[in-house]
């Protein structure tokens, strides 16, 4: 599984406790990737001690506000860049 | 039971730290990592000295060459490490920088939701603001409130983009150069820029 630049995104809401960085708010939300930044280490594992898992690739993931909250005041062309791991995204 | 040596019930003048329960507690961890091996006194002192050594006036000179010389520039803004190296300002270490340029259509802000991820490596520690819960909730929920709190407010049909820097890449923004600047030099450029636009919450002013 990997995302093209431009691709349509939607966060998955992994049900998922402890030291996790996807924010809630852009869960189950859709989006679209800016671009890949790379392989890093993953802070759920790192969080716990586990320095030895694989890295995950990362990506900066575009939103639109009005598609974030229902009630934004800002311009309908209002942006949120937010970096996710790649297991919290799936083709939408 | 401190590191120097007695009880406390009063702060250290010259320290810099305070007897607050937080300090205490940071205090007393530090003692323990030292106990246990984990880290050592120099360490820490290398660490904070480190930090002591960053401040916004990096991030200032970074975005006055960057004004000045487009080839600079673009360095800034795909390789931001090696471009801040050229002026002396050593970033390395294991997070990435990006550097997001404000344009006439964009404006650009960032938060740490998380916590308080920030560009310390060139800027040094964040505002007290900038880890505030209020700061990291209402920076991406209503960032133009927030810039108005600032005195700024993007210029009508500007799209406003927040960058929430939840991962391994720290953000610094590139402020818009002013009007009204074109005989400046380098330096008077760069005493132009403030910590606060370097964080997105305003712009550089216009040189009246």
């Amino acid at each position: 599984m990997s995302f093209a630049d431009g691709e349509s995104i939607r966060v998955r809401d992994l049900d998922k406790g402890g030291h996790v960085r996807a924010p809630r708010y852009v869960r189950g939300k859709r989006g679209e990737i800016v671009h890949l930044l790379g392989e890093f280490k993953n802070p759920e594992d790192l969080a716990y001690g586990e320095y030895e898992r694989p890295t995950k690739p990362l990506y900066r993931v575009l939103f639109r506000q009005s598609d974030l909250w229902e009630d934004y005041e800002g311009n309908s062309d209002d942006t949120l860049v937010v970096d996710i791991y790649e297991h919290w995204l799936e083709g939408a | 039971m401190s590191g120097n040596g007695h009880n406390h019930d009063h702060p250290h003048p010259g320290t810099g730290r305070t007897a607050t329960p937080h300090a205490l507690r940071v205090r007393a961890m530090e003692k323990l990592l030292v106990e246990k091996g984990v880290l050592t006194e120099a360490e820490i002192q290398d660490r904070i000295s480190y930090m002591d050594s960053r401040s916004p006036a990096n991030g200032a000179r970074l975005a006055a060459k960057a004004w000045t010389d487009e080839a600079f520039k673009e360095r800034l803004l795909t390789d931001t490490k090696s471009a801040a190296l050229e002026l002396g300002v050593d970033a390395s270490g294991p997070v990435e920088f990006i550097v997001v340029e404000n344009t006439p259509e964009v404006h650009n802000l960032i938060v740490c939701t998380l916590c308080s991820c920030y560009p310390r490596a060139i800027l040094g520690r964040p505002p007290d603001w900038y880890k505030s819960f209020e700061y990291r909730s209402r920076a991406v929920k209503e960032p133009r409130a927030v810039m108005r709190e600032f005195d700024y407010e993007p210029p009508e049909g500007i799209e406003v983009r927040v960058h929430d820097s939840t991962a391994d890449i720290r953000y610094m923004i590139l402020p818009m150069r002013p009007e009204g600047t074109e005989g400046m030099s380098e330096e008077e450029l760069a005493e132009l820029v403030t910590r606060d636009s370097l964080v997105g919450v305003t712009e550089v002013g216009r040189v009246r």
